[in-house]
């Protein structure tokens, strides 16, 4: 009972992402690739995709601290960021990235450090998002080995 | 005249009286004298006194007199003189002094005033002589001007007359009209006695007489054209006075007496129509004239004015506009009618035409459909026939029953089709079929006619000549087999021999044909085929009748046949856009018949519409890459992780690296050998073109090398130019899904490269 309850809160949590636009298509193609023989494939990713975003978010904030700013590098970072979370499927991380890219070819400060509060707030939503989403699929999956 | 007082003695009266106060007059003898004298003087005073006021008065009455100071001079004369003369009154008797004092100032006055008139005079009178001349002057030249003035008026009246004839004459569109009119007019204008219009005769040597004023008949007057008169005037645009007494001004028996008046003839320009050109204007081409003759009345003094003269000359010209018009619009109209009849014919034909055409349809149809109606029945009912228990030669014959019986329907249909060939209504079926097989089906069906001759057939089959083919496979069958039976049936004896082949550029362009210019492209090829037999040949002059239809040469009657095989047979030919002829050497020389037809290619098209389809068909896309070694380079750890999954997932042997210098050195350690690389293009370091250069520096031949596709989020043309520029062999966006990578995969095995999708 509890693991159907568990496992429909999992879907509709799920959708809900995929409905307000935290979750696009990627999202889903991540989610074919994960099998039997690749179970944890998605978590995997997506740990290191919290990872690595968490560093680059850290030395973008640091760089634009500086004075004065480096916006190559500022743009390497963001530019990296976007493509982590275009493959990831989060969908709001990267389009609030293409307004920080124009923000750093303009060389605007404001305007990239507003981007990058931006982005910020993104992240970590979408961050507590997956995690909880993570625990209720472990929790059901460990259910249902368990039933095994 | 002045007085003296005279004293005369008075006879026995006191006479010593110097102031005598007698108060009584004396009247002596001469006391007469006296009162005519006094009487005189008195009116010569009322006469001098009455004078002036006289001038005064009628200067006064007129407007204009120049000369007042003179008057007032002269009045003053005369009244001063009529005023001494009334005095003299007063010294007839005895005066006082102050009377003679009187009369003396004015006789003074009186002297002095005349003299000075008298000087005045001499210069007034001349001036008031010539005053008289210049009168006299002007009065010429007022009646000189009147006399031009009738000149004019009588110029203008002949241009209103020439207005209204030049009206009369082009209000109307008949040439017979025109010519009496201007005539007529011209008569009354001029107030001319004859005129008369000389036309130039059919031949053009003549001039002959066709209009004149008076005579109502002309008979048929002829002159010679060569007249030096009537050169002369020919040659001038102007008129021309000419004598009356030349031929053409005799238009009437002279009737001796009266001296004839005045001739003048102008030439009137004729159009020529049968040299009518739009562009050429007539007056140069036009060398015809007509004469036009005009004669002042005789006996009258008469001459011809110049003013006249134009007017004659301004009619001529008229008159040849108002011809010209005249004579356009009888062409015209004479074409008109001929275009009215012409069309009438023609819709007369098309009528017959299209009722023919109906006819023959309706006698095809009928006679298809009682012609077809057995054929079924016997092809049917052998069709059962086959399928009951026979022996083989009953197999054998009721299959050859079979295949005539198809043959027989086929030439029905033949029928049927010819006369939609006709109408173009015929359209060519397309498909894939087996060329080689054609050619033996048409073998088969003729070998045992040819072996009941003892003909032998031979099949060559040219190695080049595609075995699948795309066209019309029904109906080039019917094409050949029409030709390779017309050999069987001419031949009595010796062989038949059909190659089959591929038209040649060189052999394409057939003298014979100089329409058929046969393009040769990769889509298509075409079929050269030829009938060789040693049969009774055919007459050279007859080949070019053999696709007629139903024409047959003397040969062929004697074999029978509709003649309209081969007339079917070049009907399907054009329709492949190929061309069929026939060589022969003579009678008894054997023919051979010849035919190119275009087919299709089957492989290309099939090629061809494989590339066209994008992205490549699911068909062709493989899911099973197991094995394929993928080496991957990306700098981003998630991108890195993502994309070998989903390589992984499509049973790739994955590797993954970080950076261009980390797969430089894997691949130059030489350990792996991938096949595909999948590399990022934005890294940092050594971005993706340089890797893909120093890739293409190690591995120049493209054999060791592997397929380098490029995985970017950048998609705009520009980037995938330059990717392709640098050598790689294909671009994937991303995000890529499952699918994509599955098809880019494939296509990039297949083809080696991801141009044609993209």
């Amino acid at each position: 009972m509890e693991v159907i309850q568990l496992q429909r809160r999992h879907i509709e949590h799920i959708n809900s992402l995929f409905q307000e636009g935290y979750l696009d298509d990627q999202f889903t193609q991540l989610q074919q690739l994960q099998d039997e023989v690749n179970p944890d494939f998605v978590v995997e990713v997506v740990s290191l995709f919290f990872q690595d975003s968490e560093k680059l978010l850290t030395d973008l904030g640091r760089t634009l601290e500086a004075q004065p700013v480096d916006f190559k590098r500022v743009d390497a970072c963001v530019h990296q960021l976007k493509g982590s979370s275009s493959s990831i499927g989060a969908q709001r991380v990267k389009n609030v990235c293409i307004p920080f890219r124009v923000s750093c070819e303009e060389k605007n400060r404001d305007g990239c450090l507003r981007c990058l509060r931006q982005v910020e707030q993104e992240f970590v939503f979408i961050k507590n998002k997956l995690e909880t989403l993570f625990r209720v699929s472990n929790i059901s999956r460990l259910s249902k080995a368990s039933r095994v | 005249m002045s007085r003296k007082n005279v004293k005369v003695p008075l006879l026995g009266s006191c006479n010593m009286m110097e102031s005598c106060n007698c108060i009584e007059p004396q009247w002596p003898a001469d006391e007469l004298l006296m009162k005519y004298q006094y009487i005189s003087d008195f009116f010569i005073a009322l006469a001098y006194f009455s004078i002036p006021l006289e001038l005064i008065y009628f200067v006064k009455k007129s407007a204009v007199f120049p000369y007042r100071w003179v008057l007032v001079q002269f009045g003053a004369f005369i009244v001063l003189c009529g005023a001494t003369h009334l005095i003299n009154l007063w010294t007839f008797t005895m005066h006082t002094k102050t009377v003679a004092v009187v009369m003396t100032v004015s006789k003074v006055l009186t002297a002095a005033v005349s003299c000075a008139t008298a000087l005045m005079l001499v210069h007034i009178i001349p001036d008031l002589l010539s005053v008289k001349t210049r009168e006299l002057f002007l009065k010429n030249k007022a009646a000189e001007l009147d006399r031009e003035m009738g000149l004019i008026r009588t110029q203008e009246e002949t241009g209103r007359h020439v207005r209204m004839l030049t009206h009369e004459i082009r209000s109307t569109l008949d040439r017979h009209t025109i010519l009496k009119t201007t005539l007529v007019e011209l008569g009354r204008t001029l107030a001319l006695e004859e005129c008369a219009l000389w036309m130039p005769t059919r031949t053009g040597l003549e001039l002959q007489l066709s209009h004149t004023l008076r005579h109502q008949n002309p008979v048929g007057h002829s002159v010679p054209i060569q007249l030096p008169v009537i050169n002369q005037v020919f040659s001038s645009n102007h008129a021309v006075k000419i004598s009356p007494n030349c031929p053409v001004a005799r238009v009437r028996p002279l009737t001796g007496k009266y001296i004839p008046g005045e001739v003048v003839a102008v030439r009137v320009p004729l159009l020529h129509l049968s040299n009518f050109q739009i562009n050429d204007w007539p007056e140069l081409s036009t060398k015809r004239y007509a004469l036009m003759v005009l004669m002042l009345p005789s006996d009258s003094a008469r001459q011809w004015h110049v003013y006249e003269m134009e007017l004659v000359e301004v009619v001529a010209d008229q008159v040849a506009v108002a011809l010209s018009h005249a004579a356009i619009l009888e062409e015209s109209m004479r074409a008109r009618d001929l275009l009215m009849e012409q069309n009438v014919a023609l819709d007369l034909a098309r009528r017959e035409a299209e009722m023919a055409i109906r006819a023959r349809n309706d006698f095809l149809a009928v006679m298809n459909h009682e012609m077809r109606t057995p054929m079924h029945a016997i092809i049917a009912l052998s069709s059962l026939l086959q399928e009951t228990e026979l022996t083989s030669e009953q197999r054998l014959m009721v299959e050859t029953i079979l295949k005539s019986s198809n043959l027989l329907a086929t030439l029905i249909n033949d029928v049927l089709d010819l006369s939609r060939l006709e109408d173009g209504s015929l359209e060519l079926d397309s498909g894939t079929f087996n060329l080689h097989a054609v050619f033996r089906e048409v073998l088969n069906l003729i070998k045992p006619i040819a072996s009941v001759k003892k003909l032998s057939m031979v099949l060559n089959l040219t190695p080049d000549l595609p075995e699948y083919a795309v066209g019309d496979e029904q109906r080039l069958m019917q094409i050949i087999l029409n030709v390779v039976g017309n050999a069987v049936k001419f031949s009595k004896e010796g062989s038949i021999s059909v190659t089959a082949s591929i038209a040649k550029a060189e052999s394409l362009r057939d003298a014979r044909s100089p329409e058929f210019f046969p393009v040769p492209s990769d889509a298509h090829f075409y079929l050269r085929v030829q009938v060789k037999d040693t049969g009774t040949g055919i007459n050279p002059q007859d080949i070019p009748k053999i696709f007629n239809k139903f024409a047959h040469t003397q040969a062929a009657k004697n074999q029978g046949g509709t003649g309209l095989g081969l007339a079917i047979c070049k009907r399907f030919v054009s329709l492949m856009e190929g061309h069929v002829w026939l060589e022969s050497e003579g009678v008894g020389k054997g023919c051979t018949a010849i035919f190119i037809v275009k087919l299709g290619s089957k492989d290309h098209t099939n090629d061809h519409e494989h590339q066209n389809l994008l992205p490549a068909p699911t068909s062709y896309v493989r899911t099973d890459f197991s094995g394929l070694k993928v080496l991957v380079i990306d700098d981003n750890g998630v991108n890195r992780i993502v994309t070998k999954g989903l390589l992984v997932r499509m049973g790739c042997d994955v590797m993954v690296v970080s950076s261009g210098q980390e797969c430089l050195e894997l691949m130059s350690s030489g350990g792996q050998k991938f096949k595909v690389l999948l590399l990022d293009l934005s890294m940092p370091g050594m971005d993706g073109y340089d890797v893909a250069r120093h890739i293409q520096d190690r591995f120049p031949t493209r054999h060791d090398r592997p397929l380098i596709v490029a995985l970017t989020g950048n998609t705009d043309r520009a980037t995938r130019d330059r990717c392709y520029r640098v050598g790689m062999d294909g671009v994937i966006p991303k995000p890529v899904s499952l699918d994509r990578m599955r098809s880019a995969l494939s296509e990039l095995l297949e083809f080696g490269n991801l141009r044609g999708s993209q």
